[in-house]
């Protein structure tokens, strides 16, 4: 399935600085409706800077973000979230002193608790792993474990929109494949929009619809997946000695 | 033995007040990692408020019914302190919130500072006494030495503070574990950018936390008011810096730890001066508090950090 043309997330001209230090320098993205979409590029080129922006923190300061027809721009994160968006972010942030099922339930604390039940029972179809973990401490779970937790987290809030930020950081192979497979199963069978950023780039561009370069705080290059595998530059810099 | 039990009783309701005010010390601790130096202050207009309501309501309005004056005096009074609790946050501590670590720590001083001199102004510097309200209790044993008869006596009074900080305990600790508000608490605690990334109004979920400490401040601020009938500016600096050391003792950041770091510096402070000598009540607690965070330096029920995050 790929996306239905319409727009769900927007991002235009948008620049954002930590003080004084410009991370982001005009970047314009779009992700429509029912697409995976995913950004590659080295470190510290402002992949996680972009995710976070999304959700309001830091903000960006020039150039304007646009999710569902709302201008989100300067919105404060909380109520961004409240919009349907639920990021998975860099470094995972479970809640270290959080069972395994209180991570789960601050995932869901914005839906109608009518629903938890259902949601938890899919999460643990996906990653049948937490099951068995319900009740220990997030901070004592494997990074594994934990980057599961992070998505099965990201998952309870029943985003419309899915913000991952290196899901297969430091993952097994065989992990990071299965993490892949939900993704993709998600989208298909629920049409959940994702936008992925990873360095992980053949995966990530095999599994996206389009995707994104970034260098430097810039977009340098972008096209359908298969397009992007194809690209000389993209071969010799994130693939030929790459991570696959 | 009598005189073991009853220093016993009077240990635990003293050390119920205390960590009543430990509780605000511990949970503000914990969710902005900062002591409030002014939560001491807000006992003590608990203590304040409290019999100001008190006497307009059986002086001037003629209430005489106690529990329903008492009711009303407690609620007037928490509203009072839960509304200081939050201007203290929005005023000194939210606008300095990501500046460096000492300078909130200087207002919360200079908002001490602006309240105990207030209430020295407007109240005036000697004690302001009430009669006993609440007289009468029950008598547990009878022993007798060479001296005489001795009673262990437990005081409606010391009831009624052992009886109201045990349910106020068990269920703010029901609230804090079990409902999705102490869940968002817990989660600002631990990662505030991760909790606005699940939709948690960060800033209102520290408004709320001074709002909770200070209301149980109220509480203890009357009950301290009907146990000694005497109340000065300055009861807020000592019972402060004593359930600061019951939290310290327990565990900073701990909610168990607040309550039984309240309940062992009552009981030291009792117990040294039913001993020993009044005088050096406060070097015993204190003491104590050295030695025991030389062997566990996070306190009784304090968590070490040791999970990997
Ligand atoms: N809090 C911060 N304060 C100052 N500079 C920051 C901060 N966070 C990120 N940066 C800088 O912004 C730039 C972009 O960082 P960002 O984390 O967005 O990169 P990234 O593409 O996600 O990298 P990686 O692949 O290593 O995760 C980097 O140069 C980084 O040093
Ligand atoms: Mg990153």
């Amino acid at each position: 399935m790929t996306g239905t043309g319409e727009t769900l997330l927007s991002v235009r001209g948008v620049e954002t600085y930590y003080g004084k230090i410009v991370a982001l320098r005009g970047v314009d993205v779009d992700v429509h409706r029912g697409e995976i979409v995913t950004m590659i590029g080295a470190n510290g080129a402002g992949k996680s800077t972009l995710m976070m922006t999304i959700c309001g923190n830091p903000q960006a300061r020039t150039g304007q973000i646009v999710y569902d027809g709302q201008d989100i721009t300067a919105m404060p994160t909380h109520e961004i979230m409240h919009l349907g968006i639920a990021q998975s972010p860099e470094g995972r942030r479970i809640f270290p002193r959080m069972t395994v099922m209180e991570n789960l339930q601050m995932g869901a604390a914005l839906v109608d608790p009518k629903h938890f039940e259902n949601d938890l029972k899919k999460v643990f179809e996906l990653f049948p792993r937490l099951k068995e973990r319900i009740g220990q401490r997030g901070g004592t779970l494997s990074g594994g474990e934990q980057q599961m937790l992070a998505i099965g987290r990201a998952l309870m809030s029943r985003p419309k929109l899915l913000l991952l930020d290196e899901p297969s950081l430091g993952l097994a192979p065989l992990i990071v494949k299965q993490i892949f497979d939900a993704i993709r199963e998600l989208n298909k069978n629920e049409g959940l929009t994702v936008f992925l950023v990873e360095q992980n780039a053949f995966h990530a561009l095999r599994l996206a619809h389009r995707g994104y370069v970034m260098v430097n705080g810039n977009i340098t290059m972008s096209g359908t997946g298969a397009e992007l595998l194809k690209r000389e530059e993209v071969r010799a810099a994130y693939l030929e000695g790459g991570r696959h | 033995m009598e005189y073991f039990v009853q220093q016993l009783i009077n240990g635990l309701t003293l050390g119920s007040i205390y960590g009543l005010i430990a509780i605000g010390y511990t949970m503000v601790y914990g969710i902005i990692g900062m002591i409030n130096f002014a939560h001491g202050d807000i006992f003590m207009i608990g203590a304040f408020i409290s019999l100001a309501v008190f006497l307009i309501l059986t002086s001037v309005l003629g209430f005489a019914f106690l529990p329903v004056v008492l009711l009303i005096v407690l609620i007037v009074s928490m509203l009072f302190t839960s509304a200081w609790g939050w201007t203290v946050e929005r005023l000194a501590y939210r606008p300095l919130r990501g500046s460096f670590r000492l300078a909130p720590l200087i207002t919360a001083i200079g908002m001490s500072i602006v309240l105990q001199n207030f209430v020295q102004i407007t109240q005036g510097a000697r004690v302001k006494p009430l009669p006993p309200q609440i007289q009468g209790g029950v008598t547990l044993m009878q022993g007798s030495t060479e001296q005489g008869t001795i009673l262990v006596q437990l005081s409606y009074m010391q009831m009624i503070i052992i009886l109201t900080t045990l349910i106020l305990m068990t269920g703010f600790t029901l609230l804090i574990t079990r409902t999705s508000l102490g869940r968002a608490q817990r989660a600002c605690e631990q990662d505030r950018k991760m909790a606005a990334l699940l939709g948690v109004n960060v800033d209102r979920t520290i408004s709320l936390t001074f709002v909770m400490g200070a209301a149980l401040a109220a509480v203890a601020g009357l009950m301290f008011l009907l146990l000694y009938g005497v109340i000065d500016f300055y009861i807020g600096f000592l019972a402060g810096v004593k359930a600061f050391t019951a939290a310290v003792l327990g565990g900073i950041g701990s909610l168990p730890g607040a309550m039984l770091g309240g309940l062992l510096i009552g009981l030291i402070e009792v117990f040294w001066s039913g001993y020993f000598t009044v005088e050096y009540k406060d070097v015993a607690a204190f003491s104590i508090l050295a030695i025991v965070l030389i062997f566990l330096p996070s306190g009784l029920l304090g968590q070490p950090e040791v999970e990997k995050v």
